[in-house]
């Protein structure tokens, strides 16, 4: 039990699924020797476009990880989805029928859909017409497919939901399986696996108008750097067991760490005076009070790494403001998987529970040092052992969302 | 002390006029806004027939960039929350702008707004690689609906939690859950909260007769959505959006707020069964109702109204009409049940809302809104449903249920904040 009488959670488990990796250890390998999934757009021909780079899982064959059934009715996220959380799962060795029916539920977040399928069916619409859209369309391309297909698949009837705010999605989706679990549910898969590596998707991202000028893949998204040329879309993410520390300790589960602390906030809008990151701080400082720990506790940052120079002002800014400038090491291994929308921020906090395993804090690879402007000591190079403990995981989405979250390894 | 939440202001879009005044004339007298639908040629599709908003985006305060920027189903939120703002008495540039979250739910994005730009970026479907120099300036934003919950923000000033809470067609009130977890757990004293969707669009049609999820009842549309009517054959598509101002007790007691009602009792389970088909026991759904009452405190016999899904598909009317006789026993054959959907459709992540925004009146009024076009009742379904006509009856206690693709059902339990716990 917490002092503030609810319930601990510990992760038990991790699936990832990322650009760089397919499994967990085959991307914490990667990231550790600064291999970058980051590369020329395989998935349709990207040469007329400004941006013909991209974070794509590669080989990643759904019929070897899924049953043959689901790949007709499920978008190319919700197969990598179903795999990332059947390992979570898997890993976690947790049974769920051992559990009350209700006992287990699932939360994620999600920011397109399933939205190659839709683009898919949108065309079979517009040049065939309607009686050649699939019959799956009606559920494989709205935001709940994966909480509702991955719920299926393990047979967990428990509360569950889905949450959209962008690329804070993945923390958002964790805060809600603490929740649950808060409420008597004994654990979650919690995660987002996301991606939308397709023609429409990609006309949505360069309409941000965040998206890289660069063309070199090991030059196209440096967070954080003083020449940041804007972020490379990618797809993937991570699932996570979130479980009730008292269920974990009974059967002896192996615990990843501690979810300590988690808060969201909302920044005011653009026109209103007061400075950028101002509730990105407040949404740090909150998180660090639920999690009991002081600014000097906290043992590496993963940052939220926009790669978009205003907006990796903002955040330098703030984590400057809680820690002190260069107070804490600060890390972006994203520069390795580009951009993952709600999926990013579920595959820094697994890439954080493996950090404070290891002691070990992966680096931001290609950003050769942080821009001038920037107060913050940013691991470069190569990866840096260290003591961990505590570390803090950091997420913003489009239009003024932030999360935080810090999770704690058993001291 | 555990914090309490409670409802102090309403605002809707309904089909038919836009307004909470104008959705409750038209329920509360047993009227219908289904109609064949206007917005687009409907006739190469299986089912033609829509509950549709007459809604002029500039009567209803918004500016021509807004209406540029924003899809229909964020002006219809938008509308909605500020009716719902007004209608609280809140004055909320005065409120600590950190306890102020947004909690929205929303099935299916700005599919509108998508679809009619992928209809120019891909010349009407001709090209896969489609020509992102005929985007326009917000297309990122009409691909994510978090873009509806942060104009929201906006025009509240929430700086605390916001969220866009999407589990299909129980988003509206899996919405009002999170605001609950939310002020419950201390993030938020407010939170704007409720359901948008504006689904009415040709990619909607086309997957809806794939599946057969729609009536195909063309030639009778104000007659068309027949919730536990043994003629009834699918769902008549709706749109609209309601929002709910939601307020920790004291917080609006202290301000001396009007309470409408406090949300006693949330519950939500999944099927885990598939994707689109429920099994027609409603184990699940029962699980929630009774999860939802042991929250709320509240004896099944305390419920006076029952606000069903009753989507007029026939496997949902049997599976909730299950699903209430598991949960509420003998008291499900006394109780008032009735579905709004008869009159205004299925709006998706709208609709739970909306729902709840019924269940507030008739709280106010003693009032049980009718089932319309219940006139042969299906066998299967041998409730009292309140047919054709309201019904004026003490109502104290409410429950209101949703069920969605994906598998989740919903209940979410109102009562009087005053009430005797039972």
């Amino acid at each position: 039990m917490r002092a503030d009488g609810t319930v601990r959670t510990v992760v038990t488990g991790v699936g990832v699924a990322a650009p760089n990796g397919i499994g967990t250890e085959a991307y914490w390998a990667a990231t550790l020797a600064g291999r970058s999934g980051i590369a020329p757009t395989t998935r349709y021909d990207a040469s007329g476009y400004p941006l013909r780079l991209a974070g794509e899982v590669p080989d990643f064959e759904a019929e070897k990880h899924i049953p043959s059934r689901l790949v007709p009715q499920t978008d190319h996220g919700t197969r990598l989805s179903l795999y990332a959380a059947d390992e979570a799962l898997r890993d976690s060795a947790l049974d769920p029928a051992g559990l009350d029916p209700y006992g287990m539920g699932v939360a994620t977040a999600s920011s397109m859909g399933g939205f190659e399928f839709g683009q898919r069916e949108l065309q079979n619409l517009w040049s065939k017409g309607g009686r050649f859209v699939s019959a799956y369309q009606s559920f494989a391309w709205f935001y709940a497919v994966n909480t509702g297909q991955i719920s299926i698949r393990h047979g967990l009837r428990g509360s569950s939901n889905t949450v959209v705010t962008d690329a804070a999605g993945g923390l958002d989706a964790l805060g809600n399986a603490r929740r649950q679990i808060r409420k008597g549910t004994t654990a979650m898969l919690t995660g987002g696996v996301d991606g939308a590596l397709c023609p429409l998707g990609l006309a949505g991202h360069l309409s941000s108008g965040a998206m890289s000028t660069g063309s070199r893949a090991d030059r196209a998204f440096l967070p954080f750097a003083e020449d940041a040329p804007g972020q490379v879309p990618g797809e993937g993410g991570a699932f996570l067991v979130l479980e009730d520390a008292a269920s974990a300790r009974r059967r002896g589960a192996r615990e990843y760490g501690e979810l300590a602390g988690y808060a969201a906030t909302f920044d005011a809008a653009p026109q209103a005076s007061g400075q950028a990151g101002a509730g990105l701080v407040r949404a740090i400082r909150r998180a660090l009070d639920d999690a009991r720990t002081a600014p000097e506790d906290v043992d590496v940052v993963f940052a939220d790494a926009a790669g978009v120079p205003e907006l990796d002002r903002a955040e330098s800014r703030a984590l400057g403001e809680v820690f002190g400038p260069g107070g804490v090491p600060v890390t972006a291994p994203k520069s390795m998987t580009g951009r993952l929308f709600a999926g990013g921020a579920s595959l820094d906090l697994a890439t954080a529970l493996l950090a404070l395993r290891d002691g070990t804090i992966p680096h931001t690879a290609n950003v050769a040092r942080p821009g001038p402007g920037h107060p913050i000591d940013l691991v470069t190079g190569e990866p840096r052992a260290a003591d961990l403990r505590r570390a803090l995981v950091v997420a913003r989405g489009r239009g003024g969302f932030n999360a935080a979250a810090v999770v704690r390894r058993d001291v | 002390m555990e914090r309490r939440i409670v409802i102090t202001g309403i605002g809707a879009v309904a089909p038919g006029k836009p307004g909470a005044k104008e959705y409750w004339e038209l329920i509360s007298n047993g009227r219908t806004a289904t109609r064949t639908i206007s917005s687009f040629d409907p006739a190469p599709y299986r089912s033609r027939v829509a509950a549709e908003c007459d809604f002029d985006p500039f009567a209803a305060g918004l500016g021509r960039q807004e209406v540029r920027r924003m899809d229909r189903a964020t002006q219809f939120a938008v509308a909605a929350a500020r009716e719902a703002v007004a209608d609280s008495g809140l004055d909320l540039p005065a409120q600590d702008p950190a306890t102020v979250g947004v909690s929205l739910g929303n099935a299916v994005g700005c599919t509108t707004s998508m679809e009619r730009e992928y209809t120019v970026l891909s010349n009407e479907g001709a090209d896969w690689l489609v020509d992102h120099r005929y985007a326009v300036p917000h297309l990122y934003d009409h691909f994510v609906p978090s873009s509806i919950a942060v104009e929201l923000a906006h025009l509240v000033g929430a700086q605390g939690p916001v969220a866009l809470v999407s589990d299909g067609c129980t988003s509206g009130l899996d919405a009002i859950g999170h605001a609950t977890d939310l002020i419950r757990e201390g993030s938020a004293d407010v939170v704007i909260s409720g359901g948008t969707d504006a689904p009415i669009s040709p990619i909607t049609l086309a997957c809806f007769d794939a599946i057969k999820a729609t009536t195909p009842r063309n030639d009778d549309p104000e007659h068309a959505s027949r919730p536990f009517d043994a003629t009834r054959n699918g769902l008549v598509l709706g749109e609209g959006a309601a929002v709910l101002v939601l307020e920790e007790l004291e917080h609006a007691r202290r301000r001396g707020a009007r309470i409408y009602a406090e949300v006693a009792g949330v519950g939500t389970r999944c099927n885990a069964y598939h994707m689109t088909g429920l099994r027609t026991d409603g184990t699940e759904m029962a699980d929630a109702i009774s999860h939802a009452l042991a929250e709320a405190r509240l004896a099944p016999e305390s419920i006076d109204y029952v606000n069903a899904h009753g989507s007029s598909t026939k496997q949902n009317d049997r599976h909730e009409t299950a699903a209430f006789k598991t949960a509420l026993g003998q008291h499900a054959y006394d109780v008032p049940v009735s579905s709004v959907k008869s009159m205004i459709g299925h709006s998706l992540g709208a609709i739970g809302a909306l729902e709840l925004v019924a269940c507030v009146l008739a709280m106010r009024d003693g009032l049980v809104p009718p089932t319309a076009n219940l006139h042969e009742p299906d066998p299967a379904c041998d409730l009292d449903y309140v047919p054709l006509r309201a019904r004026e009856a003490r109502v104290d206690n409410v429950l209101s249920v949703g069920s969605g693709f994906g598998g989740f059902q919903t209940a979410v339990v109102l009562a009087r904040p005053e009430r005797e716990a039972a």
